[in-house]
Parts: C-alpha cells; structure tokens; sequence
C-alpha cells in the first residue's frame, strides 16, 4: 500500500502540488438482523481504494480511485491535480496550513475478539435466541435484533513525511421490540435505539451486553406503554438517562463547535452555528458543574471517536470544550485552525472512505462525571421525569432550539421512581437547557456511548462519534411540547 | 447528526471502455462491456462450482462535486469505483457478499464467501427462486451533456455564482455535482438487467446578515436548470428575508413550496411498502381501502414518469409498475416484493430491495398529483398565513398518525391581505402527515422537486389550513 501512496504523491508533487496527503482503506463489514424470529439481512462487504487531496494554485482538489494499479493511482493524482487547478478558478485566499510534525506509525485499536473469526452460526444463533424471547411476551407484534462488524485499515502518507497505517475494529449490536394497539405504536430498544451500542472492541462488547438477559424486560415494557399514562405537558424537573444524554450532547454540543460550520462552509446543507468565533471563551454554556471535553485518544475509552492519528495525520488530543460551563474551544483542521488563528489543529478530520474527503466531525465529545450516585440524584427530586431511550431528535440549523422525543420515561414523586409514562418529549434552547444542569451522576453511572450514524458533507459521510455521559438532572425543562396541540 | 437522505443505490454510467474519459476529465469509466465481463465471470464461477442459484448486481459509479462556502470553492471532489454483490442459495439458504476486487480470484473468493455465510443460517421454507428472464421498459436518462461536465465547468459556473454574491455583499454556499451510474443484475437463471443513468444537481444558500435563502435543482440533464438563475432566485429572497419578525407559534395557513411539500410527505414512503403494512409498523396498518387523507390527494409511484430518475427493474429484476397508491384520498394500493406479494396472495409490483433484507420494499418514484394554482395565486388568496421556503431536520414523533417534527430555514414569510408582509422567525413544527392532507385548500402544479431530507418526487405546491408550529427559535 505504500508504494501506491508514495507513487500518487510523486505524481502529484511532479505535477505541481505544493502539498498533498492520500489514504489507502481497506474497509470489511458484516451485517446480520434478524425480525420476528427469522434471520433479515445476512451479508458481508470490502472495500479498497485510494483517496488523494493535493493543494495547486494555492487551492485543494481531491480523486479517488479504485483502480489499485500504478497506472490507476497515477491517473487519480492527476486528477486531484487538474480538479485544484479548476477550484483555483474560484479562491479567494490560497489554503494554508497550520503546522504539524510528521509521524511515521503503526497502530491498533482495542479488539479481543475479532468478530469476523467467531462463527457466523453463533452470532445468528444469539440474535434468534433473543428475537424468540421477546416474542414470547403477548402483545409484541414485531421483533427485531441486529450486530455489526467493521474492519477498517487505513495508510495516511504525506507530502510532509508521515507515514500512518492504522487498523480498527467497531462492533455494535441492538434489539427491539414493537406494539401495534389500539391505534398506537410503542417500542422499547436495547441497549441504545438506531442500532444500539457501538464501541472500537471486538465481539467482547457483544457478550458483554447480555442480549439474552434484557430481552423480556424490553418486550414487557413495549406492552406495557399501551397502559402507562401520558407524559405529562408542563414546565419542570427532568432526568436524563446516559443514552439520552448522549444524543444531546452530540446535537447541542458536539455539532455546533464544529468549526467547518462555524465558518460557513456547511451551510448549504448541515447548517451553520451559533457559537460564531466572538463567542469562544466569551460564553456561559453551562452551569458551572458542566464540563465537555473532544477527546480522540484511547484513554477516553475506546468508543468510535478514537484513534491514535486523524485523517490529516495529527495526533489524537484532548480540548476542552466547556470548562465549568464556559464555552472553551472548537474542533478543528489544520486549514481551519489556521484561518481563526489557533496554533495547531485539534486533530478532528476524519473520513468515512477512501473515496471521500476528510473533514472535520466529532471525537469523542464526553460530558464528564459529576458527583453524585444514581440513588441519591433520583432521592433528591421531589418532582421530575425521568425519560431514556431516544425516540426521536431534531435542531435547527444554527443549533439552539431543540426537541427530543424518548421511548419511555417514569414520573419521579418524593424521591422515588414512580409509574410508567408514555409519549415522552422536551424541548429548549441550546444554552439555557446547559445552564440548567444542577446534578450530574459519577464515574460509575458513566457510558461512552458510541452513535453509529453521524451525517454530514457533500457527498454525504456517515461517521461514528463517542459522547460520554452520566444521568444528569435539568430544572425548569419544557415536557411535552411533541404531543401537545397548543 | 443531520438528515439523512437516502437515494436509489442503481445508477452509472454507460457503454463504455476503459479508455473513456468522464466527468472531471481522469475518471475513468469501466462502462457496459467490462461490467457485463464481470458478471459473466461471476456466473461461470458459480455454474463450475455447482451453486444452484447465483445471482450478481454489478455497479459502476463515476461522479465528481464542487462545493463552495464564503463565495470561494472550499472542497472538490471526483470519485470512480465499481462495486460487485454476489447473492448464492443453497439448500434453502442465502446470503450476500459485496466486493470492489473484481479480478477473478476476488470474486471467486466472493462467491465462497456468500456459500459459506448462507450456510450460517437456518433454512428458510419461504425463500422464494431466483426470477428468469423479464422484459424491461426502455428509459433513456443518460445524457452526455451531464456525463461530460468537467470540473472547468463547474468551477466557472460557482464562479459567477459567487460574483454575483460578491456584488451584492452576500455569502453563497453550495454544491455543483454531475455524474453518472450504470448498474447489471443477472442471475443464473437467464435473468438480465441494465440501466445507466446520468446526474447533477445544483444547490445554493445565499446569507446576508442573520437572512438565508436556498434553491435546488436536479436532473438527469444538466442543461434543465440554470445554475445562475437559482442563485439570483435564491439572492433575492436572501434580501427579502432580512430582520425576521417574531410571531408566535400556533396553528397557521401555509403556504409549502415543492421542496416543504417533498421533504414532508417523502416520510411517508416506507408506509406504502406491504411489508411495514404486515408489521404493523406503517402508519397504513388496518387502513388499506379507508380514506386516509382529503380527497383532493392522489399519490402514485410511477418510475416512468419523466420527471423521475431510476431503474425500471428492482432489487430481484422484477419489472417496476406504475401504482396507485392513494386515490382521491382513499387507500387503494401498496407496493410489493416478491415475498410480501406471496404472503398477500398478490403479485408483486416491482419495488423490492436485494435480498436478503428485513424490510421487503417501498416506492421510491413518488408523484403527488397538483392542480393549477400558482403559488402566487396561492398568496393572493391568504388573508393570514405563512410562506415556507423549506423544512429541515423532519424527525417522527408518533408512528400511526405521522406526526412529525421538524424546523423551517432559509426563508419563512409572513402573509397577509393576500400579499407578503415580511419575513418570520423559523418554527418548529408537530404536525401530522395525514391530517396536515386532508387540510391541503389549493394545489399547484406538480413538478419533479428537491429536497434535503426526502427521494426526489413530483409534488406540488400547496396551501394548506391549520399547520401545527409549536415552538419558534431565535432567528
């Protein structure tokens, strides 16, 4: 692979780049769900190219190919060559980059278990088993369960000098289980919704979430949302469990401090933000017990926000995003650090293959633990909901009001866990929901969750981010505003 | 994470050799003779290895894109690659591999690959044969003019587009892409398949101040809009959006342009598919034949049409038919796979996915038939109400009664006494899907239209009654 790496930036340099980097990835994947007791999507799939960006004329052009031959790689960094010298046909400023060393290294993430040598038959095997013990439960009219595996290799070589091979595994697996009654629909997801729980392991994650052991209580819990009443419309306490946490804090947090869309250069399509540059270090996000760091390196955890070097070649870090709830820092690129004046990029550029560009996406963006245990934060709240499991999401484009809906929540009367409810949502402005954090769980109430499915570009990228979270409690929250017709 | 959008995975490029140039001059096109080469190879591969049913989808996918931000091209990008999916059944059971090795070795590996993890599973008493030969409708939706843009003219293009924006002290953001897809299925049972298929697109947001504005094309044939025509349109709403007053939320008259009307109602494709239907999971569950939605809605899957784009086969090689979804607001019909039909005793209608898959079909060529007001006619009959340029970030809330929510952006205008009266702070919105058209009051006439969140569709525009806002943001 390095030769082909070093043969399109020869080719590239030759022909004019100032500076130019390419990545070679090998992408594996498998995919297994089943749905109602009989085995859904059984498949497997690779894929192997080659992506090159080269700076010319002081503007950036980007080909890939899949032509994995040194004719082929030759063509594609002509390519990326001939399309910078078109986008020079349209610059403002020529790119600059921050600086950053070169790095010549090899690294593996964690996996115990490769997933792609346990037997297909005991994978399927486990899915059909908890599918079959969740239709057991009356009133489940639809079951489904569903793992998947990646393995993705990745050579980053640049015109600089670095030299990165990198090797990652990502394993997730979720269940669920749907009710049809009475003209209404429920379902109960396990141990996340949209797929359930991701991380950068082996099939060590799959065994260790117990699949089998959460099944009945997810298939009961469908059913009985059918009877529970209905959340409540008012203003007031709530809980969130981590999950839930998860999702805002990738929506409200994670995305807005991007500085791509700080900048504009996502506004046709993923939006802008309302942290525009005057805000940094020049805004209360938070209360002061919130605390939101971007941090990519393995001892984070191993979520799919890690890595040991980004898709440009710099080394995972740490930011600070929110220190003792003020706003604190973006995430970068290089080319972006430059232009707001930063010393170095925070090392957030990533792509979803070969055949994209990278760009700049979440880490893993974590709020981080708090003090208290789970028993004593619900014994605290005389009144409150405490909602889990994401149901639905959506923002605007500039990232303040939001509204999230969940699968099921229970009421919290004088410090205990009351009745089920159902039809759950709240909804608010970025900073002012922020500021109304009064109590975060511990350390031990803490979950990197890891959230498959992050849209954004054009072409559209799929990526994995990590968000750290424990339940954290919120004052004066708008409940119910989704189901209410005022 | 954003939107989304999910497009038909069947397009490429068409008849030609390696030597071919597209677009981005240095792409270059495997076209229909090495793409055929493949899968012939796949299938004397699996006839030698005894397999008994082998079927392969081979893909090619040429396509480059420009996009600009700050009136300045920021990112442009060309990609070329072919992708090979290898579906085997044996005794009962079957499996798919997909590779983009496509030396003879690789693919022998494939098909090994797609024995051994159907072999994983249990049989299936319900697996249905691979279909024989079909015959096809032509559809021509390759045009040179598209496939042969180069990134010289693309850039040109923003150019002016982001002259424009200079002049008038405007930021433009945007994307110009073009490409092409041409696709192959066969099966060892005689079946053919092939469908190449050009592409572009053009999007362009306009900001000025704390204002944004949006417009969008996109069709097979790139000489069908006017990139510069788009940006004027979407520069001079930018200027009327300007100082956005508050209202508050409530229920209000709407006036939805095609591309609100796409992204709303687009939601609601999967509740077409029969098999949602039999997983009670469609909003449609125990409502086929019932009046469903106002009787001045008709919808109709129709990839014919010429304002559509895609194959006219699906995922198995079924021929694609032109259905009647909802007839004067009634329920009529539903698309079918080929194992929905058998379990509904029907036949199927040619909208199935590959297989093996969980979710059966859905209707991917969506036609919501308009009437002949304008939408200035539309305008001019609102004493009060509201003019929404687009919706963004569209999430389900409630499953049966499709209740959905999401936000307005880049242009929400006040009307009043029949005339625009300024521009509005965005909305959220919880609205039903189905009471939202039975409320429809006028229909435009309907064209093929874009979005963010939702397939390309032939809709209308539509003023509707009672639009449910909940929430308003602070821009």
């Amino acid at each position: 692979m390095w030769d082909y790496c070093g043969h399109s930036l020869d080719l590239a340099r030759l022909r004019g780049a100032t500076y130019a980097d390419v990545r070679v990835m090998h992408l594996r994947q498998r995919d297994l769900t089943t749905k109602n007791g009989k085995v859904g999507t059984v498949g497997q799939s690779e894929s192997i190219g080659l992506g090159i960006r080269a700076v010319v004329n002081g503007a950036w052009g980007f080909a890939s190919t899949d032509l994995l031959t040194r004719e082929g790689v030759a063509a594609c960094a002509a390519q990326a060559v001939a399309i910078a010298k078109a986008s020079a046909l349209a610059k403002k400023e020529n790119v600059k980059l921050a600086p950053e060393g070169n790095y010549v290294d090899s690294w593996q993430g964690p996996c115990e278990k490769d997933p792609f040598e346990i037997p297909v038959e005991s994978q399927i095997a486990l899915l059909l088993a908890v599918d079959g013990a969740m239709r057991k439960v009356k009133g489940v009219t639809l079951t489904e369960t569903d793992m998947q595996f990646r393995k993705i290799d990745s050579w980053f070589a640049s015109t600089e000098g670095s030299k990165i091979h990198q090797r990652r595994f990502i394993s997730g697996c979720g269940i669920g289980a749907t009710s049809f009654r009475d003209d209404a629909i429920q379902k109960r997801s396990y141990p996340n919704s949209f797929g359930g729980q991701y991380m950068l392991a082996g099939y060590e994650l799959i065994e260790s979430l117990n699949l089998l052991g959460n099944a009945a209580r997810v298939a009961e819990e469908v059913v009985a949302l059918h009877s529970a009443a209905a959340c409540p419309q008012k203003s007031g306490t709530l809980i969130l469990g981590g999950s839930q946490l998860g999702l805002q804090i990738h929506e409200s947090v994670g995305h807005p401090i991007e500085l791509d869309r700080v900048l504009g250069q996502e506004a046709n399509f993923a939006g802008t933000s309302f942290l525009t540059l005057d805000k940094l270090n020049n805004l209360r996000y938070g209360s002061p017990i919130v605390n939101v760091v971007a941090d990519a390196r393995i001892a984070h955890g191993p979520s799919l926000g890690t890595f040991a070097y980004d898709d440009e070649g710099v080394p995972a870090q740490c930011t600070d995003i929110i220190k003792d709830g003020e706003f604190r820092g973006y995430l970068s690129s290089r080319e972006t650090a430059r232009l707001v004046g930063l010393n170095r990029s925070g090392g957030t550029m990533r792509t979803e293959s070969w055949n994209r560009l990278p760009m700049i996406r979440m880490t893993n963006v974590s709020l981080k633990p708090g003090e208290w245990t789970y028993d004593d934060l619900i014994a605290d709240t005389e009144d409150g909901i405490l909602m889990d499991t994401n149901r639905s999401w959506s923002i605007d484009d500039r990232r303040y009001q939001f509204q999230f809906s969940t699968e099921i929540a229970w009421e919290i009367k004088g410090g205990k866990i009351g009745r089920m409810l159902k039809n759950p949502s709240y909804s608010g402005i970025t900073t002012e929901f922020w500021n109304s954090c009064d109590a975060i769980c511990n350390a031990k109430h803490w979950t990197l969750w890891g959230t498959p499915n992050c849209g954004k570009g054009q072409p559209m990228q799929t990526m994995g981010t990590g968000h750290g979270a424990s339940p954290a409690r919120f004052r004066n929250i708008k409940i119910g505003a989704a189901f209410s017709n005022e | 994470m954003s939107a989304a959008k999910t497009k038909r995975g069947n397009v490429n490029s068409g008849g030609r050799n390696v030597t071919s140039r597209g677009p981005s001059a240095g792409a270059q096109v495997r076209g229909e003779r090495e793409l055929r080469a493949i899968a012939d190879t796949v299938l004397r591969l699996a006839k030698s290895r005894r397999i008994p049913e082998t079927e392969v989808h081979v893909e090619e996918i040429v396509s480059a894109l420009t996009r600009f931000a700050g009136n300045t091209i920021h990112q442009h990008v060309a990609e070329q690659g072919i992708s090979v999916s290898i579906r085997t059944v044996e005794d009962g059971r079957t499996a798919r591999v997909t590779t983009n090795r496509v030396d003879e070795d690789s693919l022998r590996a494939a098909l090994e690959d797609s024995l051994s993890l159907a072999a994983s599973q249990p049989k299936d008493p319900n697996l249905l044969p691979m279909l024989s030969k079909q015959k096809y409708r032509r559809v021509n939706r390759y045009i040179p003019a598209t496939a042969y843009l180069s990134a010289e003219d693309r850039a040109r293009a923003v150019k002016r587009v982001c002259d424009l924006a200079d002049k008038r002290g405007q930021d433009a953001a945007g994307i110009f892409e073009s490409g092409q897809a041409h696709s192959l299925l066969a099966n060892s049972r005689g079946l053919g398949a092939g469908y190449r298929q050009t592409q572009a697109e053009f999007s362009v947001t306009f900001q000025q101040g704390s204002a944004a504005s949006w417009a969008k094309a996109n069709d097979a044939d790139v000489r069908n809009f006017d990139p510069q025509k788009l940006a004027q349109t979407a520069s001079d709403k930018a200027i009327r959006a300007q100082d956005p007053m508050e209202l508050p939320p409530g229920h209000y008259t709407v006036i939805l342009e095609p591309a609100a009307v796409l992204d709303l109602v687009g939601f609601l494709f999967y509740d077409f598919a029969a098999t949602a239907v039999q997983d009670k999971r469609s909003c449609f569950a125990e409502r086929v034949g019932k009046s469903v939605v106002g009787k001045n809605i008709s919808i109709t899957d129709d990839a014919y049409h010429p304002g559509q784009l895609g194959d006219p086969f699906d995922g198995e090689g079924v021929p694609r038919q032109r259905v009647s979804l909802i007839d004067k607001g009634v329920l009529r019909n539903l698309v079918y796979s080929r194992r929905a039909a058998k379990v509904a005793g029907t036949k199927p209608t040619g909208h199935g996915f590959a297989l093996p898959n969980e979710y059966g079909e859905a209707p991917m060529n969506l036609m919501v038939a308009g009437g002949s007001s304008s939408i200035e006619e539309m305008v001019a009959s609102t004493d009060r109400g509201l003019l929404v340029t687009r919706f963004w970030y569209i999430r389900e809330v409630e499953p049966y009664e499709k209740v959905m929510t999401g936000m307005t952006r880049d242009g929400l205008f006040l009307v009043e006494h029949g005339k625009i009266a300024g521009s509005v702070r965005n909305f959220r919105f919880n609205q039903s899907v189905l009471e939202m058209l039975k409320n429809v009051e006028l229909l435009g006439p309907a064209r093929r239209s874009t979005g963010e969140e939702a397939f390309e569709m032939v809709v209308p525009p539509m003023k509707i009654a009672n639009f449910h806002f909940s929430e308003a943001t602070k821009f």
